[in-house]
């Protein structure tokens, strides 16, 4: 093998195949044919790659070898609820009554989906104790965004908007929170966390005035543990005028143990990607459906489906802050989490956050004397390690830590998030994993703080078992090639 | 434990842990039981009464979904003539096939790229291919659909220019204006919806056209492009890559800004969604875009060789340019998007790289032809005509003796979806008309089923 | 770490080098260890007006982006356009090579109120 085919990343499909080549056929036009539109209006050339259909199975499935998910192997990524990924819930969505429905169809003509989303919105209604559901969003941060416009019509309609223009945000939260807040008009007061890792309440109390629209709050929080006195939080934003918005991202933990609504959250959005078991695809699609009180149903996000009597329709709520997508929603991904919660029921999703908390707190329990752990435990879904003594000590960082986990065979957790931990290494098992795959986790963790404290180079080589080693991500960063271009000759 | 189905104290097939590994692990805890996992819950709140339907095995819940798709009209034989952005295309059969591989659909956002390289590299082709087929230099790893991706690029227009206002022209996808308006309330941006580029002024940051427009037609996007820069906005076109096949790139056009909607070619109609959302620009607004981008870099040391020596690095691809991203400048981010739509993204690569230049040419003519032929056929039926629109793609208006309401209500009588009813616009040659889309899957029989139901509703049968 | 006594700093680790009614400005040695690989340099144009104590611009590395505040105020008179191409002589070159902007003070008594060397050591970790 030439150096040229070790390297085989510098070969894209571009610069594969051959002249002529074709990857599928195209049916031939029986009639006779219309002129063509003139031709300053149409393309004279077009380059892409030309694969016959064998090497363009070959090249995707030789890039797919490159790739580890979950039915590889063990992902816990804090935060993101890498869990299994039902078959069932795929062949479903590829019925051919539901993947090739058109969206603009008659109603009559599609009631098996409108009904099924219909049900959907109840589920997710009783799940989360809330009064009404939009599925439209496509991913969390879009729900965010509906959430927050939602809230900012609300205030708009009590003539409080132009008083109330800021959005308080926990230090703790995820970055999408507080792009979303800037992105519907507000400013950013960031809350500080209290040593105990939940917010500092005297700050918030400080902070909460007639200038404020809402509290944005991960419950609970992205540290793995729970949001103190949450209730009374709310209580208090209600008081001072203004909106909880919940971020739900982290719901795996309290599947059918507390809901949301009973708290006094105002409006919440799911990840229907994390909890409820649809695939990543690599960075989607996923979908974001949002979740809000009686009050807030009218600025749902459009459409919403709703029982006609005889019918299930599509209607636009009376005061909606209009459509997040020019179609629907996320259908197919919306089918998938249907089939899922039609798999487990109320007892089902119980049995989910009660094993995804006994899984990482058996991690927790299992590592807890190799890394330090600012926020202590026990912990809910996910614990949040620090890389600190490790850099301290021994010079290696939580960046080869994860590094290193690839060699050991697994996809390294959640890295640098929250923010407020340093050196975070934010782990979330899920309930997915078995016992056996939890204690095999936690040896490798071990075993790599024992390398570290060894002076291990194995650390800053790290990986060596990949397809690839250590990316120069400051060359790409400074001399982006975004892509392709034919090769010199 | 009980399980959802079956057995008493048999785990649910998608969680491990029976009661044996319970124990185990509530032992290492020092705890005695599972529920006190959730001790730090307020008290008062645990517990809350759910209804959910009881859980049903694998077998059940097929049964039941196979009843629900069943439910919905077979688009395999109901005729079917809707279009108005979604369209059902020709998707490869390699197309599913390799997309259903675990490794790229249970893969999350690649952060750790050494073992991302799949869902990196692929990425970068599709980012290659929408570059392509745009005109465009850059391009982002893919939004949420056309919509979201048009709204985000009015947004960028606004940081670009610092002007507040972006111009919509019409005729344009109705979704797509509403989505524009969602987002205009965020930053605080007044939409005008305009009928013509004369409508322009200095006050915009951008217009954006539809390609081809909402009501079919073929614009000249050069025109719209210079008419833009005169009055110093940018020029955003909101473009169906299928269509692209055969049409002249916007960014040969001179467009500042392209988005198109992926899904149809890439995972089927669907009710709408998932879709993927094209995003590609000048390189002049390439620290303004949203959303990720994939780099190519190599390694930072070559791989180990058999006699210890360090081999060449190798080519490897990279999340890049993150500082513009909502990790990092959190509320000063272009955007707020985290997830994408990445599997859809690689279906829509594969498919449009399986065509091949001569393949997307092919059947967007094939496409072409074939509306137009039925165009002909409908056109030349006593009582009916076609609006005159010039040139255009898949999409035309049908004007016939009864209001287009009525006539679709008879074809749906005849269980024909004739096309959307668009006779409420204001554009003259929508009044009275149905939009009718005819595409290169159309079944040629559906055609003239069509044909002959239009030709018994004129006659008054 | 280098901290050069010919010029004077911010407490936010800029530098400015004052000639007359003009000053140089960049960041510091520890401000680039800090940031690690620079990226990009996001900085103002010729004839942009500058307000002490305002951004003016913004330094990315790969997994940061961090403001730049200006020292004083007055007219940016010159932009280092090499940045463009080698936004790595930030990180080799922080005092020379790597000047970002160069402006005329309104008030060339402003550049007094800056931090001295020695005072500027002063406020960095031990």
């Amino acid at each position: 093998m030439s150096a040229r085919e070790q390297d085989f990343g510098a070969r894209l499909a571009f610069d594969r195949g051959a002249p002529g080549r074709r990857g599928v056929d195209v049916p031939r036009f029986e009639g006779v044919p219309h002129a063509l539109p003139d031709a300053s209006l149409l393309r004279t050339s077009l380059r892409l790659p030309e694969l016959s259909q064998p090497e363009l199975v070959r090249y995707y499935t030789a890039l797919s070898d490159r790739n580890y998910g979950v039915d590889s192997g063990t992902y816990p990524l804090g935060s993101c609820t890498m869990k299994y990924n039902p078959k069932l819930n795929e062949a479903v969505a590829a019925l051919s009554g539901f993947a090739e429905a058109h969206p603009l169809s008659s109603p009559l003509d599609v009631q098996g989906t409108l009904e099924t989303l219909f049900e959907l919105q109840a589920a997710l209604a009783q799940i989360t104790g809330m009064a009404g559901v939009g599925l439209a969003p496509a991913a969390g941060a879009h729900g965010e965004l509906a959430g927050i416009l939602m809230i900012k019509r609300a205030l708009e309609d009590r003539g409080e908007l132009e008083r109330r223009r800021r959005v308080l945000v926990p230090d703790s939260a995820h970055g999408t929170n507080p792009a979303t807040a800037a992105m519907a008009g507000f400013t950013v007061t960031q809350i500080p966390s209290a040593p105990d890792g939940s917010m500092d309440h005297e700050v918030l109390e400080r902070e909460l005035d007639d200038t404020v629209a809402a509290l944005m709050v991960t419950e609970p929080n992205t540290l793995g543990l729970w949001e103190r006195d949450i209730d009374e939080v709310a209580a208090k934003v209600h008081a001072a005028g203004a909106y909880v918005y919940g971020d739900g991202a982290n719901l795996n933990a309290i599947l059918g143990q507390v809901r949301f609504g009973d708290l006094g959250f105002d409006v919440v959005h799911l990840n229907l990607h994390k909890s409820f078991s649809t695939p990543h695809g690599g960075g989607g699609p996923g979908a974001g459906p949002v979740c809000c009180s009686a009050e807030l149903l009218p600025y749902l996000p459009a459409p919403v489906v709703v029982n006609g009597g005889e019918v299930y329709l599509l209607e636009r709520p009376e005061r909606s802050i209009g459509q997040m997508q020019q179609f629907h929603g996320n259908v197919g991904v919306l089918l998938r989490a249907y089939t899922y919660i039609r798999s487990l029921g109320l007892e089902g999703l119980r049995e989910i956050s009660t094993n995804a908390a006994l899984n990482a707190n058996y991690l927790w329990a299992l590592v807890r004397d190799a890394y330090d752990l600012p926020y202590g435990g026990p912990v809910l879904h996910e614990v949040v390690f620090s890389g600190a003594r490790q850099r301290r000590e021994h010079d290696v960082r939580t960046y080869d830590i994860a590094k290193r986990l690839i060699d050991y065979g697994f996809h390294p957790p959640t890295v640098y998030f929250p923010l407020i931990v340093d050196e975070a290494l934010m782990i979330e098992p899920t309930e997915s994993e078995s016992r056996e795959s939890v204690e095999a986790l936690a040896a490798a963790l071990v075993a790599i703080a024992e390398e570290a404290a060894r002076g291990d180079e194995a650390l800053h080589d790290a990986p060596v078992t990949a397809p690839i080693g250590r990316l120069d991500e400051t060359a790409a960063a400074r001399r982006p090639i975004l892509r392709w271009a034919p090769r010199e000759a | 434990m009980t399980s959802a189905t079956g057995a008493e104290g048999a785990p649910h097939p998608y969680v491990p842990a029976t009661e044996a590994d319970t124990r185990i692990m509530l032992d290492r805890l020092g705890l005695t039981s599972t529920a006190q996992l959730f001790d730090a819950l307020p008290a008062d709140h645990r517990d809350p009464s759910i209804e959910l339907p009881p859980a049903l095995a694998e077998a059940e819940v097929l049964r039941l979904m196979r009843s629900r798709a069943a439910m919905n009209a077979d688009a395999l034989t109901r005729p079917s003539f809707l279009g108005a952005g979604a369209y059902r295309r020709a998707i490869p059969s390699i197309v599913p096939y390799l997309i259903s591989r675990s490794e790229f659909m249970t893969a999350y956002t690649p952060y750790q790229p050494e073992i991302s390289q799949g869902t990196l590299q692929s990425a970068f082709e599709y980012q290659s291919v929408v570059c392509e087929l745009t005109g465009m230099d850059v391009s982002n790893t893919g939004l949420y659909d056309v919509a979201s991706a048009t709204a985000e690029a009015c947004l960028l227009a606004v940081r670009s220019t610092g002007r507040r206002a972006v111009a919509l022209l019409e005729p344009m996808h109705p979704g797509t204006i509403d989505v524009v308006r969602t987002y205009a309330y965020g930053a605080g941006v007044s939409v005008d919806v305009v009928r013509g580029v004369d409508e322009l002024d200095a006050v915009h940051a951008c217009v954006v056209v539809q390609q081809p427009d909402f009501l079919g037609t073929i614009h000249d996007v050069e025109a719209v492009a210079n008419a833009a820069h005169a009055v110093g906005a940018l020029c955003v076109v909101a473009a169906d890559p299928f269509a692209l096949g055969l049409l002249r790139s916007p960014g040969d056009a001179g467009a500042d800004v392209v988005t198109g909607e992926g899904r149809d070619l890439a995972f089927g109609t669907q009710f709408g969604g998932p879709s993927v959302g094209l995003f590609a620009a000048r390189e002049a607004h390439l620290r303004q875009m949203p959303g990720r981008i994939v780099g190519q870099t190599r390694e930072l040391h070559g791989p180990r060789e058999a006699d210890g020596s360090e081999g060449a690095p190798r080519t490897g691809y990279v999340l890049t340019l993150q500082a513009r991203e909502q990790f990092i400048r959190r509320e000063r981010a272009t955007s707020n998007v985290s997830t994408g739509q990445s599997l859809v993204a690689l279906a829509f690569t594969i498919a449009v790289q399986a065509y091949g230049p001569h393949g997307m040419r092919e059947a967007a003519t094939l496409c072409y032809q074939r509306a137009h032929e039925a165009a002909a056929r409908i056109g030349a039926l006593p009582g009916y005509d076609i609006a005159e629109r010039g040139p255009w793609f898949q999409e035309f208006l049908v004007r016939g003796p009864l209001p287009a309401r009525e006539i679709l209500a008879a074809l749906e009588v005849r269980g024909i979806a004739g096309g959307l009813d668009v006779s409420g616009r204001d554009e003259e040659a929508a009044q009275d008309a149905f939009l009718c889309c005819v595409t290169d899957t159309t079944p040629p029989e559906h055609v003239d089923a069509l044909v002959e139901a239009l030709a018994e509703i004129g006659a008054g049968r | 770490m280098e901290i050069r006594d010919d010029r004077r700093y911010t407490s936010e680790h800029e530098w400015l080098l004052l000639d007359g009614a003009e000053g140089t400005i960049g960041i510091s040695d520890y401000a680039q260890d800090e940031l690690g690989d620079v990226v990009y340099v996001a900085l103002p144009a010729v004839g942009a007006r500058m307000t002490a104590g305002a951004t003016f611009g913004e330094v990315e590395s790969v997994k940061t982006v961090s403001e730049l505040f200006a020292p004083v105020t007055g007219e940016v008179v010159a932009v280092n356009e090499a940045l463009r191409d080698h936004p790595e002589h930030v990180n080799a070159s922080p005092y020379d090579d790597g000047w970002m902007v160069r402006v005329r003070l309104d008030d060339p008594a402003q550049a007094a109120a800056l931090l001295d060397a020695a005072a500027y050591r002063a406020t960095l970790p031990a």
